[in-house]
């Protein structure tokens, strides 16, 4: 090893801070500059990088093949006032992720709490609301695709038992989308641990004061769960927005954006435009958009919760 | 109810106690576990019935749940029309090499944002976790161009190479928080034995973190086998499909044949399926330890 030579700790360590590093501070600060390496590399092509060239990608017009020419604010121009179709996509995914991000929180949350109730067979129960989040997402697009099927389908189907004419589903411009919601929020494996492993964490002697008090059921849930579950449901919430305003898979395997883009979400269109019509200055201003969403989002959501949030370390 | 509460405590001492409330409380709770249960099973157990039924059990109205008949050539024909064991093989390829690349270049980062001293190291740590805000998508352009201009689309390097540049920013942080937990009398103990930073790494904190090594495998596993954008973005050409490229092209040429489709999709869905059974603590472990609590 290169440290071979590095001498043993002496036995009485002089306090070295103010005089600058020791031999032994400034090889371990060397050392970790080598260490974090392949970030810092990665970080500046694949982040920073990126990010300056999609930038600038987004004045250009470009297909590539051809010289790239320079048409200044004319994407984003175009984009934000005179393409109704971006419009829509960002009114299809802001729909999309107002219906899944609250809806799967709220499912998660109950199943972690059913799971928490010191039931018998915890391990089965959460495999199998665990399962559906590990499974190839064309996979489970194909499978909801025959639940919606309109004539053979088992929603119809089941709907018909009961002397409803089911609707078209993902073939209807008012169904699409909430199918695809529909699909999504089966997706709720991971967030269900994270709630779960803080429900655990939830000190037991909260709620037996709280008993002693006389708290009822439902005061002890709001009194003592929901805030110390508000880290979770920041965390959970933060990142199902993020991955919401994603989403591709579920609409381009199901209905591909249609039926009259009813389900053109965002990334869907800015394949689109940048992989099939090969647009890459207009893809990049739809990058920048999307990004420039879940970045005020994100920003807003951790300013607006900051005294809602309850960090237990902050008590102690 | 004397069956179920041989095993439930909570459900025994209220039996014992003749606590009608509590009963009650607890048959909801395994009702309500049972009824949600069984609709969220609902797609994979279609797809697994689906899976053995003949073409015109498959689409009869009101749909069967269970195949009278069990017929295997739905998982056979498939191979015949696409070279689906290929797809395999080329999913398999991608996977692994993209797992070794993130194992190999987010351990030192990790272990040098958690235990070695160096100035500017909450700062860059900061950005590490900022990349996590950044969608994919947002840097997807620039960063086609450039395997474009590298000559490497059709080819599985946009798709392993930048796993060996720790662009996994939440693979850095599940492995940091890891190390933190390790003892740092161990980093005393190794030094006193003059044993140097990349010492303590390779012959201490490598070999107690095999159980962090486990859940980073399994998520990147479950989430490039699954991958779908990537691959349709880069690969198009049948000898570099991977299997949910190839799930998507069988979808467009056998869309009505349901029972075909759903045995394909359970071939796709078995390898993540079958790790979860195996690996379960795996998967729970690795959310636990991003502790939201921080």
């Amino acid at each position: 090893m290169a440290n071979a030579i590095e001498k043993p700790k002496p036995a009485v360590q002089q306090p070295t801070r103010r005089t600058g590093l020791s031999r032994m501070q400034a090889r371990e600060e060397l050392t970790a500059y080598i260490l974090i390496m392949p970030w810092v590399l990665g970080f500046l092509i694949f982040t920073v990088g990126a990010l300056v060239f999609s930038f600038g990608l987004s004045f250009f017009k470009t297909d590539l093949l051809s010289a790239a020419k320079f048409v200044g604010l004319n994407n984003y121009q175009q984009l934000l006032f005179e393409d109704k179709l971006f419009w829509q996509a960002v009114k299809v995914t802001t729909l999309y992720t107002l219906g899944v991000v609250p809806l799967q929180i709220l499912l998660s949350l109950s199943v972690a709490i059913l799971l928490n109730q010191r039931i018998f067979g915890i391990g089965f129960w959460r495999t199998i609301f665990y399962l559906p989040s590990v499974v190839s997402g064309v996979a489970v697009a194909l499978v909801w695709m025959w639940f919606f099927q309109p004539d053979v389908g088992l929603f119809n189907a089941l709907l018909a038992m009961v002397g409803i004419q089911g609707p078209r589903w993902l073939f209807s411009e008012e169904w699409a989308l909430p199918s695809i919601m529909l699909m999504s929020i089966w997706n709720i494996g991971p967030s269900m641990i994270i709630f779960l492993a803080g429900l655990q964490g939830t000190p037991a002697d909260l709620y037996e004061a709280a008993q002693i008090d006389g708290a009822s059921t439902w005061q002890q849930f709001t009194s003592i769960t929901l805030p110390m579950l508000s880290p979770q449901i920041l965390f959970n919430t933060v990142l199902g927005v993020i991955g919401s305003y994603q989403v591709f898979t579920a609409s381009f395997v199901t209905t591909e954006g249609g039926p009259n883009n009813a389900t053109m979400t965002l990334v869907l269109y800015l394949y689109r435009e940048g992989f099939l019509t090969a647009r890459f200055g207009y893809a990049s201003a739809i990058a920048w958009v999307l990004f420039a969403i879940i970045m005020v989002f994100t920003l807003f959501t951790f300013r607006s919760t900051r005294d809602a949030v309850f960090y237990e370390a902050q008590t102690r | 109810m004397a069956e179920l509460a041989q095993f439930d405590l909570v459900l025994a001492k209220a039996l014992r106690r003749r606590d009608v409330p509590t009963i009650i409380v607890r048959l909801l709770i395994y009702l309500a576990l049972i009824i949600g249960g069984g609709i969220f099973m609902l797609p994979a157990l279609w797809m697994l019935t689906t899976a053995f039924k003949t073409y015109a059990e498959a689409q009869v109205f009101p749909p069967v749940w269970l195949p009278t008949t069990i017929q295997l050539s739905n998982f056979t024909k498939p191979f015949q029309d696409l070279p689906f064991q290929k797809f395999y093989l080329n999913t398999i390829t991608i996977t692994v090499i993209a797992i070794i690349g993130v194992l190999v270049s987010c351990t030192p980062v990790a272990f040098a944002f958690a235990r070695l001293a160096f100035r500017g190291r909450n700062a860059l740590f900061a950005l590490v976790l900022a990349t996590m805000m950044i969608p994919d998508q947002a840097t997807l352009v620039p960063v086609y161009v450039f395997f474009a201009k590298l000559g490497w689309t059709n080819t599985f390097l946009p798709l392993t190479v930048p796993s060996f540049f720790a662009v996994d920013a939440f693979t850095i942080f599940l492995l940091r928080q890891f190390f933190m937990t390790i003892p740092r009398d161990l980093d005393d103990a190794c030094k006193i034995d003059g044993g140097g930073p990349i010492v303590l790494l390779l012959q201490v904190i490598i070999p107690l973190s095999t159980p962090v090594f486990g859940v980073v495998t399994i998520l990147q596993f479950v989430g490039r086998w699954n991958d779908f954008f990537g691959p349709l973005i880069y690969l198009n050409t049948l000898e570099n499909y991977t299997v949910s490229l190839g799930l998507r092209l069988f979808q467009t040429r056998y869309i009505v044949e349901t029972n075909t489709m759903m045995a394909m999709s359970l071939l796709a869905a078995l390898p993540t399926i079958m790790l979860f059974f195996l690996a379960q603590r795996y998967f729970i472990r690795g959310v636990v330890l991003t502790g939201v609590n921080r």
